[in-house]
């Protein structure tokens, strides 16, 4: 049996979607640049997937640039906040602790620019608070950017709150908005958001393709020069099939999201309820204010990428904070941002449904994650270590 | 896939996985802070380790190198046992993806740190060549950066 439970990292395709894209690859093939009916009718199909986006976003079509993706959207609208700050003598920008590293590792090149950067706490529960936000920003503060919704363990942010703090303050706010779209309902004016980011891969769109949403007036910075694809924000021949994939995966997922939000949610509500009964083990992230689908739990005494490898070998595709799955020396920093010591974060797994998983694959996920977990555990000298009194247990 | 066939099969089917009650020797590495933690029990009987058992703590390659090293030192002189290398673990494995040869130090550092125990315990003995000074590990170790 195989269950897919990593739908944090990418999904699969919808039907919708991959049937929304087929016409453009041996049909309306043409360049939307060209002035030829073939050329139009690609550019036509182009306008028509603007037009979707930005009616289930609540904003402009004009203020949508397509892009290879959230991490290229993370970029180019981060540098535009700084840039933007820079030319008015304001070089300070604001995160939080736990987004990905499409935000943090650009913020790292723009410290080496000379902006500084204040990264908000998250606190054990997963949530960045807006009177931190407020105390933050200063009279140089260029752009505020916190993600919607969290990766790895799902905690949605209180947007609306941290958007309006920034309004008020006259700071450019960005959100990271990878995770939540397509799975709880964004409206950039109600949320009070100037830009925001997302990928088509994570709500069952073709991967390689997300869009930046940016509010009129917001002068972009342009990453890729060339031709004047996207009003000269990003050029390049667009990735039309893609484009006409996302925007079908896109209107399909908001379409059904009430729908899907409460069937995942009952999902992922029995694997938690279950696993969490699996001794010295904890629930990372208050999943009662989360995404519907992920799940992010330690268990004691084990280490991640070993759980990993027998889950997979059992059917089941699911992911780690581990350090050993990230290629460093060091845990996931989104489980040490929640103050988890590195040997409880070593032992992590996130499990992230969709609308695609069943009652089986939750009954297959119930069964075998504790018997691996107590595999594991029968070998591992920490265990031992705890269960004989030699050690403390972190998690009670 | 991440790792070979013969790093797989080691992770799955651990030879010679458990503890020893009386043993004559423990040696235990790493720490749960890095993420690998192995500790390895012997029976020395006139020179010889007759017997080895492991327990680790850590992911696949860290797990697999333990079970691949008790396998090549079950039987051998505790001379021998000494000059295991980390490299020769790897190659019976036939290899590990870079990023993972710091998890394998670890079942190099064990083997020596059982042995190091085994000759405190015994300071009648005549120490062999090659034993390390650190009660840990030969250094490479997370407890002792
Ligand atoms: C929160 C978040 N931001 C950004 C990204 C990067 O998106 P992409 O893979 O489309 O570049 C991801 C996905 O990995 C993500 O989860
Ligand atoms: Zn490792």
């Amino acid at each position: 049996m195989k269950v897919y439970a990593d739908n944090a990292a990418t999904t699969k395709i919808s039907d919708t979607a991959f049937n929304a894209m087929l016409p453009y690859f041996k049909e309306m093939y043409g360049n939307p640049s060209s002035l030829y009916t073939l050329g139009q009718k690609s550019q036509e199909a182009l306008c028509s997937a603007r037009e979707t986006m930005a009616k289930y976003l609540n904003c402009d079509m004009k203020e949508i640039t397509f892009t290879s993706g959230g991490s290229e959207a993370d970029n180019q609208a981060i540098l535009t906040g700084a840039y933007l700050g820079e030319k008015q003598g304001k070089k300070h920008i604001i995160s939080s602790a736990f987004e990905h590293h499409a935000v943090l590792h650009t913020l790292k090149k723009l410290e080496k620019q000379g902006f500084e950067v204040t990264l908000l706490p998250v606190h054990e529960d997963g949530f960045v608070r807006p009177e931190e936000l407020k105390d933050a920003i200063r009279s140089d503060t260029a752009l505020v950017t916190i993600m919607y919704a969290n990766n790895e363990i799902g905690t949605v942010q209180p947007i609306r709150e941290l958007g309006a703090v920034c309004r008020e303050k006259g700071v450019l706010f960005h959100t990271d908005a990878v995770q939540a779209a397509g799975h709880i309902k964004i409206d950039v004016k109600a949320d009070n958001i100037n830009m925001l980011s997302m990928s088509a891969h994570k709500f069952h769109g073709p991967k390689g393709v997300g869009m930046l949403y940016a509010k009129k007036g917001i002068n972009l910075y342009t990453l890729i020069e060339g031709g004047a694809q996207e009003r000269g924000k990003r050029a390049g021949t667009e990735n039309v099939p893609a484009i006409m994939g996302m925007a079908a995966a896109f209107e399909e997922s908001c379409k059904n999201l009430e729908k899907n939000f409460e069937y995942v949610k009952g999902l992922r509500d029995k694997v938690a309820a279950e696993l969490s009964k699996i001794p010295h083990s904890k629930i990372n992230g208050d999943i009662t204010k989360g995404l519907a689908g992920t799940l992010n739990m330690c268990f004691e005494g084990i280490e991640g990428e070993s759980l990993l490898l027998l889950l997979d070998d059992r059917g089941i595709s699911a992911s780690s904070g581990s350090a050993c799955t990230s290629g460093s020396l060091d845990p996931s920093h989104v489980l040490l941002s929640l103050g988890l010591p590195h040997e409880v974060a070593h032992g992590s797994l996130r499990i992230s449904l969709s609308e695609y998983n069943n009652e089986e694959d939750v009954a297959h996920i119930i069964k075998n994650v504790p018997e691996v977990v107590a595999y594991l555990r029968s070998m591992s000298p920490v265990w031992k270590d705890l269960t004989e009194g030699k050690k403390q247990y972190v998690i009670q | 896939m991440l790792y070979s066939e013969k790093v797989m099969d080691h992770f799955r089917n651990p030879r010679n996985l458990g503890t020893i009650d009386d043993a004559d020797a423990i040696g235990e590495v790493g720490n749960a802070k890095c993420g690998d933690i192995m500790k390895m029990y012997l029976k020395i009987k006139d020179g010889i380790i007759t017997d080895v058992k492991f327990n680790t703590f850590g992911c696949g390659s860290a797990i697999a190198t333990s079970s691949m090293a008790t396998e090549m030192i079950k039987g051998k002189p505790v001379t021998e046992a000494l000059k295991l290398s980390n490299k020769a673990v790897v190659e019976a494995l036939d290899g590990l993806p870079a990023h993972k040869i710091h998890c394998s130090v670890l079942a190099e550092e064990a083997v020596k740190a059982a042995l190091f125990d085994y000759y405190q315990k015994h300071p009648e003995l005549e120490k062999p060549e090659g034993l390390s000074d650190c009660a840990a590990c030969s250094g490479g170790c997370c407890s002792c950066h």
